[in-house]
């Protein structure tokens, strides 16, 4: 769990640098998108690695929640969870099936669009139509200008938010990496990374929303 | 008098254990797998003789009435636990702990026990730390040391408050081990109900499943009973709720001789009493007493407005104050012994200068504020602070403090709801120890063949008052390094003996009345709860088998009792069924004991005419109200035989002799 | 001690004959309870009054009565050992409540504590994960070495201790919404991993001790630190990072 967790909070870095090109540099952007997109190390090694990882952290999420349930099979009449612990960490399963079904989303939008244009029309050109540029930035900028998805892109990145408030120093603690001289250091850490990515995003996605809607 | 073989060794005290261990026989290990041996009672006793046993091999079966043996109540000792191991360097040696606690003992203890106690005590502190004790270390990685009353050397090893617990958890590790590997079969929640003896030896005995309320027969070649002390007939002590003679009892009217009954400790430092619906009283560890000075008002007025509430501790003057114990016994001062320190409570609060607004006046102070200044100097030197303020000081030595103390004034805090960092603690004296019990020869063996006592639940180690953490290490050396040795010399003989069978008329007769008993209880359908009359022994036995006692109150007490006994079982109710977990049953079970216990106890306390240690008669003290000792006429053991009464007991003597201490007044001053 | 005025309550508790019955929540009122009186007290009062009243006394397990042993339990007002801090049941005072308060009172509840009767769970699940490992190898032989021979940084023997307060009452499962043991396991197994005695089994110990609570029933550690919370004994759940630690490195090298 914390293994594959760690991973995605790698790749969310790194998914948000990329993202926040499309802010400073169009064609930044376009050259990046298309380094990545068509990258074979890239394509035919890391994406697949990520989709495992993403699928691996479902399913033993999926699996600890069972678990955990059958730890317990009568609950309680009258439960104070909320004195000890945090929403969050209490959620994770939640915020975590939100994100997922905002996944689906965010696959619907750009990955299956993507794998159609590249394996099945066999279009490996990154090109719009035929013209001379690229066409990632307009096609991401083309996509934020619903409002519909910019509202939910931003709710998803809320429970992103909250997950990985929670995630993040768990992951530590799960590997065994916190003590007591650095708890707090990791904690604040957490803390900072867990509000700074979803903000970055949910930034690039009013950024674009404002800017196509001209 | 006859009757009673203490068998010690010949030979010179030092020299006893070692000719004995060398003389003894010796089970070889394949026969001690065909050997079966009972250990009723999982604390620091019962534990480590249930481990130790095992590891030599025996077939070990072990009892608790706890859910795990890991809860028996040595988890609640606090302050410490002694060896003579002279890590300070300050002439502490083997025949210094020896000397200390006889003369602790006030000289009615058996001379040749105290020493071999002394003996092993460095060996158990080595046992412990190889298990994994986590004992205070101090800066270099080595060992720490306290303090304790009634002593002039630092001895004590520590475990912050929780010494106990730690040595215990040492002891259930040991066990764990032994589980794991099948030698220890653990019956947790059974109760012992009766020893079951076959042809003069003890072979077995019947326990109560206290979940399924079923009547089990086990049987063994021998049983060893590690079952603590007594000290619940008082209702309040410090003891665990379920703290209790049963065991003990059972044995006794089985044969076994109780000796000195009426050595109870009461110990100075515990929370006093708040109201009739209190149901055990907590100690503060006695090792507050190396920081703490005991107070009350100097005059009567000021006690009394103390006591309404209209004037605080605090604004009390300096000059005002009474340090009794510092008064009283300047070389001890407030680390007299025990006995010592309750009492001159009791005389104190008896002449109106108590503290405490709960009826009888019970409460003194303990008063941490000199030594807060102290160390707040200390520190404000070690830091390097000149010209600190009063309230830098205050808050440096409240750190100190804070660091030597600070669960056990957390734990006052809760309790009382008063900060005593701020203000002094109240305290008073409770019953924390008993230790009369059993009696034992040099072999940990009672009068009946084939059965143990060990721990508090026997007499043996400290007289007529023991002194601070030394019931720990009683406990282990009995378990770990004694009994291992001396059952071995009787199991010997038993190695073609054979499985015992339970189904011997013997068996059959001790669970007929186990049930007997139990189904008296349930069919009483009375209207007084268990509780009432526990309270009610508890009241009598405070007041007239307590901290001073006298001729006619004693006597009082003793028809008293037979009375209350007879009403429990006219009027008790215990509700439920014999086959479910039942708490009120097993409640009454236990005070039909006591009900028995406390005749003896007391009648224990009329015939020993002087006072020793916990035992003070009123009538028996020197001019200035020190205790009186008869030595001419007391010196011996009072070891009771059951003859059907407790009332009727018949009193047999084993005379103490002291080779190589000469018998002197006690004196702390 | 302080004359305060007394509480009335309403007490919720649950009931249940034995470990096969069905139990339920059964409402008791109570009426001038003393401020100064422990929680425990307090339930002795329910309980005369209804051994008076000719109805069954509700079940619960204490034995101290001063913190230590780890025998009181009950989930009371949705917490284990209540609202309080660093205290056990038995330490808990009705002061921490309010005049005309309604309290529940269950049991703790996990799979690996099957309730045994009323507020009675059946904790012998922890003692078996302590047969699994929860020990140093040592014979009482009378002759180990010097306790002072091996001396131990001072920083170390204080973490083990703080390790070794554990009581075993099993609140830290109470709490977990995952009925963990995790905290538990890690006091012990942190103990010995602490200290150069318990170096030489560390490895079995932890990767034991571990499956042992799994296969109890015990759920995985989500981190919730809902159990450092309520641990009466303030244990941290730093001890659960170390035993993480211990076992990851335990599964590589074993």
């Amino acid at each position: 769990m914390a293994l594959s967790g760690s991973f995605l909070l790698i790749f969310l870095l790194q998914h948000l640098i990329i993202n926040l090109l499309s802010v400073v540099s169009p064609d930044a952007f376009n050259d990046t998108s298309h380094f990545m997109g068509t990258n074979p190390l890239i394509q035919f090694f890391m994406q697949p690695l990520l989709i495992f990882g993403v699928v691996i952290h479902l399913i033993m999420g999926m699996i600890i929640e069972q678990k955990n349930r059958k730890a317990r099979p009568i609950n309680y009449a009258f439960n104070n969870a909320k004195a000890n612990s945090s929403w969050m960490s209490r959620n994770m399963i939640i915020s975590g099936i939100m994100i997922m079904l905002f996944l689906g989303l965010h696959f619907y939008d750009f990955w299956i669009p993507e794998i159609k244009t590249k394996f099945i029309d066999g279009d490996l050109s990154g090109k719009l139509n035929g013209e001379d540029s690229y066409r990632y930035f307009t096609e991401l900028q083309h996509k934020f200008g619903s409002p519909v998805r910019l509202g939910v892109y931003c709710l998803a990145f809320i429970f992103l938010a909250l997950h990985l408030l929670h995630g993040f120093q768990s992951s530590f603690q799960s590997v065994g990496l916190k003590n007591r001289k650095y708890a707090p250091t990791i904690q604040k850490l957490g803390n900072i990374y867990a509000v700074v990515i979803p903000l970055g995003f949910i930034f690039i996605a009013i950024f674009h929303f404002i800017n196509s809607s001209h | 008098m006859s009757k009673l073989d203490s068998k010690i060794p010949e030979g010179p005290l030092k020299d006893k254990w070692t000719n004995y261990k060398n003389n003894i026989n010796l089970v070889n290990p394949a026969n001690k797998r065909n050997i079966d041996v009972i250990v009723i009672g999982t604390g620091l006793a019962g534990g480590s003789a249930a481990a130790t046993l095992a590891e030599l091999g025996y077939n070990v079966k072990a009892f608790c009435y706890q859910d795990s043996p890991r809860r028996a109540h040595s988890i609640a000792a606090q302050g410490g636990i002694n060896a003579a191991k002279n890590y300070q360097g300050d002439g502490d040696s083997t025949h210094r702990l020896f000397y200390d606690t006889i003369k602790g003992g006030d000289y009615r203890s058996r001379e040749a026990n105290v020493y071999r106690l002394a003996e092993v005590s460095t060996n158990i502190i080595d046992q412990c730390v190889a298990q994994g004790v986590p004992f205070a270390r101090d800066y270099g990685g080595l060992l720490d040391n306290r303090s304790f009353g009634g002593v002039l050397v630092s001895r004590t090893f520590y475990a912050k408050g929780q010494t106990g617990q730690q040595l215990l958890l040492g002891a259930y590790s040991a066990m764990n081990r032994q589980i794991a590997k099948g030698k220890i079969q653990m019956y947790n929640r059974h109760e012992m109900l009766d020893v079951v003896v076959v042809d003069g030896k003890a072979r077995g005995i019947i326990a109560r499943d206290l979940v399924t309320g079923e009547i089990e027969r086990h049987s063994a070649h021998a049983v060893v009973l590690g079952t603590g002390g007594y000290g619940n007939v008082f209702f309040l002590s410090t003891n665990a709720m379920g703290s209790n003679v049963t065991a003990a009892w059972k044995a006794h009217k089985k044969g076994a001789f109780f000796a000195n009954p009426c050595y109870t400790q009461i110990h100075p430092t515990c929370i006093p009493v708040h109201g009739t619906q209190q149901s055990k009283l907590t100690l503060m560890s006695e090792s507050l007493r190396n920081d703490g000075r005991i107070w009350v008002p100097g005059k009567l007025e000021d006690a009394k407005a103390i006591r309404k509430g209209t004037l605080k501790a605090t604004d009390i003057k300096e000059e005002d104050r009474d340090y009794y114990l510092e008064r009283r016994y300047p070389s001890f001062g407030n680390l007299v012994p025990r006995d010592v320190a309750s009492r001159a409570a009791k005389e104190r609060c008896d002449a109106g200068f108590g503290v405490v607004a709960n009826g009888t006046n019970e409460g003194v102070f303990l008063d941490f504020a000199s030594a807060i200044q102290r160390y707040g100097k200390e520190e404000a030197l070690i830091k390097g602070i000149s010209n600190a303020s009063q309230k830098e000081l205050t808050a440096l030595g409240e750190k100190v403090i804070e660091t030597k103390y600070g669960n056990l004034f957390d734990m006052y805090k809760q309790i009382t709801d008063q900060n005593p960092y701020k203000t002094p603690m109240r305290i008073y004296p409770a019953v924390h120890y008993t230790m009369g019990g059993l009696w034992v020869d040099y072999n940990l063996m009672t009068n009946v063949e084939g059965m143990y006592a060990i721990g508090e639940a026997n007499f043996s180690d400290h007289g007529a008052n023991r002194l601070g953490a030394s019931a720990l290490m009683q406990g282990l050396a009995d378990g770990y390094f004694v009994l291992p040795y001396t059952i071995g010399d009787y199991l010997a003989d038993d190695i073609r003996t054979g499985k015992i069978s339970t189904d011997s008329p013997e068996f059959e007769e001790a669970e007929k009345k186990a049930k007997g008993e139990i189904d008296r209880l349930i069919n009483n359908k009375g209207t007084k709860t268990v509780d009432y009359f526990h309270k009610k022994l508890g009241l009598i036995m405070w007041n007239k088998v307590g901290m001073a006692r006298t001729a006619k109150g004693l006597k009082e007490a003793i028809s008293e009792i037979a009375i209350l006994r007879d009403e429990f079982y006219k009027d008790v109710r215990v509700p439920g069924e014999a086959d479910e977990l039942n708490q009120e049953l097993e409640k009454a079970g236990r005070v039909a004991d006591f009900l028995e216990l406390g005749e003896l106890f007391a009648r224990d306390a009329l015939e020993r005419e002087e006072s020793c240690g916990g035992h003070f008669r009123e009538e028996f003290k020197t001019e200035d109200g020190e205790a009186l000792r008869r030595d001419a006429e007391f010196t011996h053991v009072s070891a009771w035989e059951y003859t059907g009464n407790p009332s009727e007991a018949v009193l047999h003597k084993e005379n103490l002799e002291f080779e190589n201490v000469e018998l002197k007044t006690r004196s702390y001053k | 001690m302080s004359a305060a005025k007394t509480l009335n309550l309403t007490l919720k508790v649950w009931r249940q004959k034995n470990g096969n019955a069905k139990g339920k929540l059964e409402n008791y009122p109570l009426n001038d309870i003393s401020p100064d009186s422990s929680f425990l007290e307090m339930l002795d009062i329910l309980n005369n009054g209804l051994i008076e009243k000719g109805e069954s006394p509700v079940s619960f397990d204490h034995d101290c009565r001063e913190g230590i042993c780890g025998s009181c339990s009950l989930y009371i007002n949705g917490e284990p050992h209540g609202p309080a801090r660093l205290v056990t049941t038995c330490q808990l005072h009705m002061r921490s409540f309010k005049d005309g308060e309604t309290i529940y009172i269950e049991p703790f509840r996990a799979k690996a504590f099957p309730v045994v009767k009323d507020l009675i769970v059946d904790r012998s699940a922890f003692d078996r994960i302590q047969h699994a490992g929860g020990y140093i190898s040592v014979n009482t032989s009378g002759n180990t070495q010097d306790a002072n021979s091996i001396p131990i940084e001072k920083e170390n023997a204080d973490e083990a201790f703080y390790s070794a307060a554990c009581i075993g009452c099993g609140a830290c499962v109470a709490a977990c919404k995952n009925a963990s043991a995790s905290l538990f396991v890690s006091a012990k197994v942190s103990q010995y991993a602490l200290l150069p005695q318990g170096q030489v089994e560390a490895k079995d110990r932890v990767l034991n001790m571990v499956k042992q609570a799994e296969k109890e029933g015990f759920g995985p550690c989500s981190n919730t630190g809902a159990c450092e919370v309520e641990c009466p004994k303030g244990i941290s759940i730093e001890n659960i990072a170390r035993m993480n630690r211990e076992f990851l490195s335990a599964s590589i090298s074993k």
